[in-house]
């Protein structure tokens, strides 16, 4: 395997520190919110895993799109990878969103819209890994793969929206954009705001990073299948 | 107006949740590296002696 690029290694560096500003902001310089109390804080980190998560949702299906009109191999693997991480972050956004629901809402979970479709997003690209294992062939697999993320996709705008279309069935606060009448609007101070948008600043450098890393070892994973398949 | 509730034993689990499901997936990427490096080698060899 090639030694780690020079721009990777700054980019892990890049990583680290950009994690520890957002960590600094959410923890000591956004106010304490007045209602909720100091579990607020975990709103930073819980938007900023949820919108690198779907973001990387639909950037998988874009690649997976690349390797259908292509049947080039490398876009499989950086599919794979932007699945990968965006399904572990969005795992911590729906645990990170339990934990605020509990002193929030009285209870850990709740079956509302956002939270359901958030559970079946999360549920369906889980299973997109135990599928894919099941297949030998790497054409079939790539091309499955492809086409399970393009139909995976719709459920980021789904689990986005959900909240807007609910209207006042749900409990889930919005953030972005206009609430609808009895829907809880959540208002953030300036610094909350500067501490908010580092976030997600933040957690779209740590999916880069992390997601250049992981295509760097699906590319090894392959030479080594690859080497199998030529030495066995 | 009421008083701000004491939350801060949950905000400490989910910092706590994020930075050990972060750091297991940071160490899962590491082992898995390590593993196919190793795996890797062995083929080289095997190739190299066929």
């Amino acid at each position: 395997m090639t030694p780690k690029p020079i721009l990777l290694k700054m980019l892990d560096y890049l990583s680290i520190i950009v994690l520890g500003v957002a960590t600094y902001l959410a923890l000591f310089f956004a106010p304490r919110e007045l209602v909720m109390g100091e579990v607020q804080r975990v709103f930073y980190f819980h938007i900023g895993t949820a919108w690198t998560a779907l973001l990387g949702f639909i950037f998988a299906a874009g690649l997976g799109i690349a390797y259908l009109v292509t049947k080039n191999a490398k876009w499989d693997i950086y599919e794979v990878a932007a699945v990968e991480i965006s399904t572990i972050f969005f795992l911590i956004t729906i645990v990170l969103g339990s934990i605020w629901a509990r002193p929030a809402w009285g209870t850990w979970w709740t079956w509302d819209e956002r939270l359901t479709t958030a559970a079946i997003t999360e549920l369906f690209y889980i299973a997109y890994f135990m599928l894919r294992n099941g297949i030998e062939d790497p054409d079939r697999r790539a091309r499955f793969g492809a086409v399970y993320t393009l139909i995976g996709s719709i459920s980021a705008p789904i689990t986005f929206m959900a909240i807007r279309w609910a209207k006042s069935r749900t409990i889930h606060p919005v953030l972005i954009g206009a609430a609808s009448e009895g829907q809880e609007k959540m208002n953030m101070s300036p610094d909350m705001r500067i501490a908010f948008f580092f976030a997600l600043f933040a957690f779209t450098v740590i999916f880069v990073d992390l997601f250049w890393n992981r295509i760097r070892l699906g590319q090894l994973q392959d030479k080594v299948e690859q080497l199998k398949l030529k030495v066995m | 107006m009421e008083p701000t509730p004491d939350t801060s034993q949950y905000m400490i689990l989910g910092y706590a949740v994020f930075f050990i499901v972060s750091a297991i997936y940071i160490v899962s990427l590491y082992v898995r590296n390590r593993s196919l490096q190793r795996d890797l080698e062995t083929l080289e060899d095997l190739d190299a002696k066929k």
